[in-house]
């Protein structure tokens, strides 16, 4: 018997095949950043409490940022927040009509990934030649 | 919440090889989906091989060659074979076009074809468009006026006229729409960018007369607001036209009419 309800007809492969463009790599990357600023965010909430809760909370906090992987996790941090506001300027160019040609399109989407990685560099290089 | 990877039944699996073309040392070769809806099995990539010293030059003389040639159940639709009807519409090589106007010359490497993604497959290469097409009836693309109709032909200036270029040559292959990933995780309820293309003509059109009604259709956080400007439209469109362009300006007459 042919299988011709909707149920029983396949559905064709989407993101298993789709060739990766720069734009839908920054979307997707804008959305992960933004979803990792919800966790980034409790980060600063935490070093808030322990700033209220007295010296030997934040002393703690303060060792676990500093150590290496409270670091990575703070450099990463800072890439996310960089790429989502970078992404965010983004979308607030084309909400006004512009750069939707081919080339403008396509710098955009560099222009937020270099940039993004131009200021993570920069913030940390400031803070490690401290 | 979107689902990324694929239902049971339309997990790929691997098909037959075809032999060779005898006697040619000019071969290109070809990984094609196939889903046969009279089989009991899922999906399968059969791989074929074309004689190019035999066969035209783009990817739909590749097929056709297949199906005179190789494989006559090899299933697809195509019509005017020059970027025209829109009926050859599959995802080739990673990206949607018309298999008509892409040459076999512009890929590298075995050329990987199947139907226009995250849609129901009819058989092989065919999806199904149904809801496609009812999609772009619902933007209700006709002329709409409420004042008497003229004696002669509705007129428009030069100008207004201009207005519509890059909008009125769509031909419908769905190749935007099927681009699209908000497409493909909401597909029942955003309308995708070849409906809201054409939404978007009629809306600019200086003899039209309903653009508030029209815009009020399209006022819903589904229908339009969808689009998260992932930019897919736009870069596969074999007409060279721009949907995501024209969102953003439909967009932006929702919020010139606020004030």
């Amino acid at each position: 018997m042919s299988r011709t309800s909707e149920a029983q007809r396949p559905l064709s492969p989407h993101l298993q095949i789709y060739k990766p463009t720069v734009t839908m790599v920054m979307s997707i990357l804008h959305r992960i950043t933004g979803a990792a600023l919800f966790f980034g965010t409790l980060l600063v909430v935490a070093l808030l409490v322990a700033m209220a809760a007295g010296p030997n909370a934040y002393g703690t906090v303060q060792a676990i940022y500093g150590s290496i992987p409270g670091k990575l996790v703070l450099f990463g941090y800072t890439w996310a927040l960089f790429h989502h506001m970078l992404g965010g300027v983004r979308h607030l160019i084309w909400d006004t009509g512009a750069m939707f040609d081919r080339q403008g399109r396509t710098s955009l989407g560099w222009a937020t990934l270099v940039g993004s990685a131009g200021l993570t560099l920069l913030v940390w290089a400031l803070v490690l030649m401290r | 919440m979107a689902q990324f990877s694929l239902p049971k039944n339309s997990r790929l699996t691997e098909g037959k090889t075809w032999p060779k073309p005898a006697g040619s040392n000019n071969i290109r070769e070809f990984r094609i989906y196939r889903w046969d809806p009279d089989g009991e099995s899922n999906p399968r990539i059969d791989t074929y091989f074309v004689d190019l010293d035999d066969c035209g030059p783009m990817i739909l003389d590749a097929i056709i060659w297949i199906k005179n040639k190789v494989d006559p159940t090899l299933t697809f639709r195509r019509s005017c074979r020059e970027g025209i009807c829109g009926s050859c519409a599959m995802n080739i090589d990673g990206a949607n076009t018309l298999a008509c106007t892409r040459g076999m010359d512009e890929i590298d490497g075995p050329i990987r074809i199947y139907p226009l993604p995250h849609m129901p497959v009819i058989k092989d290469l065919v999806p199904d468009l149904t809801r496609f097409y009812a999609q772009h009836a619902s933007i209700e693309p006709w002329l709409k006026t409420s004042t008497p109709q003229p004696e002669q032909e509705w007129a428009q200036t030069p100008n207004d006229r201009e207005k519509l270029d890059g909008l009125y040559e769509c031909i419908l292959c769905a190749c935007c729409t099927t681009s699209c990933p908000s497409y493909w995780w909401n597909g029942d309820r955003y309308l995708g960018p070849a409906a809201l293309l054409q939404a978007y003509r009629w809306l600019i059109d200086s003899r039209d007369e309903a653009t508030g009604e029209r815009l009020d259709n399209l006022e819903d956080p589904f229908r339009l607001y969808r689009c998260h400007t992932i930019m897919n439209c736009a870069n596969v469109c074999p007409k060279g036209l721009n949907p995501a362009k024209a969102i953003a300006e439909i967009k932006k007459m929702m919020v010139a009419r606020q004030f």
